[in-house]
């Protein structure tokens, strides 16, 4: 370890310049001491951020020579196959960037990839985020931003999938079009603003490149940096383990460790993202053709990202389109272009504050919840999860059917059916999984973990040697917590003076209270485990008893 | 933002926080083989207690392994650059030369960037001590006393600013707000025109011809017997110099319509009935010689209901499967969409081509609210 103790003078320099404006020497250093904790599933996170970087990066890139232009041409470019075919400006600098500037394809495709990859993870992080209850007090908000950074990422997406203008690019603007015309009262109106004139018109794209270059990465990057600095603020949250509590957080100081780890970081998932692109090609536009509102392929599939809200549009039936007085409510498009949306949305924005009114837990959590150990938010996590997957398997059912040779129209009434019994399903299995790994849990911590070593008695009985617990996993296995409800309690309804709260006996207090029972009622208790530290050569036959009475 | 905590006890410098019970003591590190013995002479910023010092000859190793990436890298940025001059501009119009160009640029990024990240990981996991550092959470609620004072303050310079106190002040200001409130709304008016008759008008008249989609040849009624899918995609027979395809995109996509042709004996019973408000007409008398015209812009969100199987008659929509009876006046049969493919009346003029005879049934498209109003 070397002994410097004082920085070298050009460095002193630079910073006493700074610090001479700013007043930041205090400010720095604790900073530069914020400890992160570590876990892999903490990296979730970043690759979104960086991913973003990228976008940003190579989004810069390509605006250098795309056209955001409609007025149609005929290409003369350098493309041989599409020559002296009609096409927007929009695609044939498309193809300008792809056969004409060097490194465009693959900017072009790391932009493609990356954007995949952005949403992609920021799903799966949000996943980690709300099965280990990481959003419970004091970082709601920042789950609120989270969730408002997945929307507008969703749509960022599909805008910028968009303007190439090759033939599965306009479809997804064809169908948005189409999902608007079908509101009430406002659809044409909305249609006719957006567009411009009648479908397709000549300002979409340079409308959508607007929203996608400017307004929506400008959002997105307030978001981004909001949720950032709320991190920062609040620490990072961190899995239960020795020595970590609500008040103490264990984990890598930002500097020099976490760093230089980021760092590398960064330059994986850019390494992923440039691989990708080199050897697996993306959104070959040039073999798709320009977009002519009159012709399509079968097969077409969007992005991932946009494949629950495809498959939605396939599976919901016309059984309860309305005409009311002559006007037209056509559900089998607002459902899946509205309800399914708001549900999803609104679903995740809510949870942490429903949870909160079931549990009436107020206080602040640092060390999150092992999935496990919440049964019932792990449970209604995964029949989120079927439900998404479902909808997004069948956005894909047209090329299932082909697949596998099932009838076409038979894959969608199964996927009609699967939508209404999966999450249901998906919910009563990962809850009684849960309760497994729960029991599991107070037998290991009872008995220690097994060895796989048999054992011979004296007696001629035979044992599997079970092993001490390191202290590590005992603290772990203890700090489950035990989920109970405010609702619950005896004088949950009576104040101080022995007055019972009116609220109480109303339908909210009843639904309350029937929630909060349902929430809590599957437990399984430790608190009476003796945490026994293995040595079970002496397996006795009243402990045998014991464990077949749990 | 943080630095106004004055409750965050991991301040600068001296006041480092207690070792926490259960971190792991001196010299029983998480990775093993670490620090000999990093209480002695350690001078690292942080507690010895809470860095594990990889040995010397790890050290060593690491630093040469995370040098051997950062050289790699090297070569991989050298490469790329090399790669930019290999293929110029000239050759990569050629679609496999662009695949080899992009294969060659993104292949040594990839070498590049991994060079340096598994070089930073090295240098992180063998050179650098392993941290585990314990700090504390702050207490994010502030004290009461603070809360108070902030409240008291608030409310008294509220009230100086007569805000609080001066209603008709505070509500002209409100509503001042109102209107420039309501101008960016008011402001995006010029955006597009109203929806108006456009939506439901086509360029389709009597009289007007039909181009075999994508070429300029006008369609004879026995060009669909020599058909062998019975289907033609059709357009108007427009000839606008302005637009490449002679008719604009905005057209093509209200006006594009399915030629089909069905057996006499197989048409279903809605093509039979009368059409209301049209003089006693029925569907068939708006085909000629078994050839039927349908909008072939699918109503359910308007992709092109292309596909097209002559033995069931029925019109599928590849984009969500919403099907139609051609035989019987495009009805829904499977799928989403709200109502039937929109019917055109066509005949053939003296010269034996086919002409439209009219407007469609109804508006071509994706369904919106008012469309079955005049």
């Amino acid at each position: 370890m070397s002994k410097t103790t004082q920085a070298p003078k050009a460095l002193r320099g630079v910073g006493n310049f700074i610090d001479d404006r700013f007043h930041l020497a205090k400010t720095g250093e604790k900073n530069l001491r914020k400890v992160f904790p570590n876990h892999w599933s903490f990296m979730l996170g970043e690759i979104a951020l960086y991913s973003f970087i990228i976008l940003l990066v190579t989004g810069v890139f390509l605006t250098l020579w795309f056209k955001p232009s409609m007025a149609e041409i005929i290409y003369d470019g350098s493309y041989e196959r599409l020559q002296g075919v009609p096409m927007s400006e929009a695609y044939a600098s498309t193809l300008y960037i792809d056969f004409e500037v060097r490194g465009g394809f693959l900017v072009r495709q790391i932009h493609h990839w990356a954007a995949l990859i952005f949403v992609a993870s920021l799903v799966v992080h949000m996943l980690r985020v709300f099965f280990t209850g990481a959003f419970r007090k004091p970082r709601e908000i920042n789950w609120l931003i989270g969730v408002a950074i997945f929307g507008l990422a969703m749509v960022e997406g599909l805008f910028g999938y968009s303007l190439p203008d090759d033939l599965p690019s306009g479809m997804g603007v064809r169908i948005l079009q189409g999902v608007m015309m079908a509101l009430p009262l406002v659809g044409p109106y909305i249609s006719m603003f957006l567009f411009g004139g009648e479908f397709p018109g000549e300002d979409i794209i340079t409308r959508l490149y607007m929203l996608h270059i400017l307004l929506i990465p400008a959002l997105l990057l307030a978001l981004i940096v909001a949720h950032f600095m709320i991190l920062w603020h609040q620490k990072h949250t961190q899995y239960p383990g020795q020595g970590r509590t609500d008040k103490t957080v264990v984990g890598t100081p930002m500097f020099p460790a976490f760093a230089v780890k980021a760092g590398g970081f960064f330059f994986f998932t850019f390494a992923v993202t440039a691989g990708l692109s080199a050897f697996v090609q993306i959104n070959p536009i040039h073999l798709f053709g320009p977009f002519t509102p009159t012709s399509i392929t079968s097969g077409l599939q969007p992005d991932w990202y946009m494949g629950f809200m495809e498959g939605a549009l396939r599976i919901f039936p016309n059984w309860f389109d309305l005409t009311v007085f002559g006007y037209a409510i056509p559900t089998a498009v607002l459902v899946p272009g509205l309800v399914i949306p708001g549900l999803l949305f609104g679903g995740l924005a809510a949870w942490p504050f429903i949870e909160q009114w079931i549990t009436g837990d107020r206080s602040a959590h640092n060390v999150v919840d092992r999935p496990r150990n919440a049964p019932v938010r792990t449970g209604i996590g995964v029949s989120g999860i079927v439900f998404y997957g479902v909808l997004w398997l069948a956005g894909s059912n047209d090329v299932l059917s082909e697949t596998f040779s099932i009838e076409l129209y038979l894959t969608t009434y199964i996927f009609r059916v699967l939508i209404i019994l999966g999450p249901g399903v998906g919910f009563y299995i990962t809850k009684r999984i849960c309760l497994g790994l729960q029991r599991r849990d107070r037998e290991t911590l009872e008995h220690g973990y097994e060895s796989g070593t048999i054992q011979q008695l004296p007696s001629g009985e035979f044992i599997e040697v079970h092993k001490h617990n390191s202290d590590e996993t005992v603290h772990v296995l203890k700090s489950k917590p035990t989920i109970t409800s405010t609702a619950l309690a005896d004088d949950a309804d009576v104040d101080d003076k022995g007055v019972e709260n009116p609220e109480a006996r109303k339908g909210t207090g009843k639904l309350r209270r029937a929630l909060a029972h349902w929430y809590t009622k599957d437990n399984v208790p430790i608190d009476d485990v003796e945490a026994h530290s293995g040595h079970h050569l002496h397996h006795s036959a009243a402990e045998g008893e014991k464990e077949a009475v749990h | 933002m943080t630095e106004n905590n004055t409750n965050d006890n991991n301040e600068a410098g001296g006041a480092t926080p207690e070792r926490v019970v259960g971190t792991p003591k001196a010299g029983e590190g998480v990775v093993s083989g670490s620090s000999a013995a990093p209480e002695s002479g350690h001078e690292g910023p942080y507690k010895a207690s809470e860095t594990h010092a990889r040995p010397e000859e790890m050290q060593r190793r690491g630093e040469k392994i995370a040098s051997l990436w950062f050289v790699l890298a090297f070569l991989g940025g050298i490469g790329f650059l090399a790669s930019y001059f290999v293929f110029g501009p000239e050759a990569i119009a050629e679609p496999q030369i662009a695949q080899y160009s992009n294969m060659l640029l993104g292949g040594t990024l990839t070498l590049a960037m991994f060079g340096i990240g598994a070089g930073m990981t090295v240098w992180a996991r063998q050179v650098m001590p392993h941290y585990e550092v314990a700090s504390p959470y702050d207490e994010l609620p502030s004290n009461e006393q603070e809360k108070g004072s902030f409240g008291a303050f608030f409310m008294q310079g509220a009230d100086e600013s007569g805000f609080t106190k001066r209603p008709l002040m505070r509500r002209t200001l409100i509503l001042a707000m109102v209107p420039l409130g309501l101008a960016p709304i008011v402001l995006l008016r010029d955006t597009g025109p109203l929806p108006g008759g456009k939506l439901k008008n086509t360029v389709w008249e009597p009289g007007r011809r039909m181009y075999v989609e994508g070429t300029h040849r006008a369609i004879r009624a026995e060009d669909l017997d020599n058909d062998p899918n019975g289907m033609i995609s059709a357009l108007p027979a427009i000839d606008d110099e302005h637009h490449p395809h002679g008719i604009s995109l905005n057209e093509q996509a209200k006006s594009v319509v399915l030629l089909i042709k069905i057996p006499e004996d197989d048409w279903q019973e809605r093509m039979k009935e009368e059409v209301e408000g049209a003089d006693g007409q029925t569907r068939l008398n708006w085909t000629h010689n078994g050839i039927v015209a349908y909008s072939k812009i699918c109503t359910h969100v308007g992709c092109p209901a292309a596909l097209y199987e002559s033995t069931t008659h029925r019109i599928l929509c590849p984009c969500h499967q919403s099907t139609f009876d051609a035989a019987n006046a495009a009805e829904v049969v499977f799928g989403p969409a709200h109502r039937p493919l929109p019917q055109l009346p066509i005949s053939v003029d003296d010269e034996g081509y086919l002409i439209a005879t009219g407007d469609f049934t109804a508006p071509p498209g994706p369904t919106f609210w008012d469309y079955a109003k005049d």
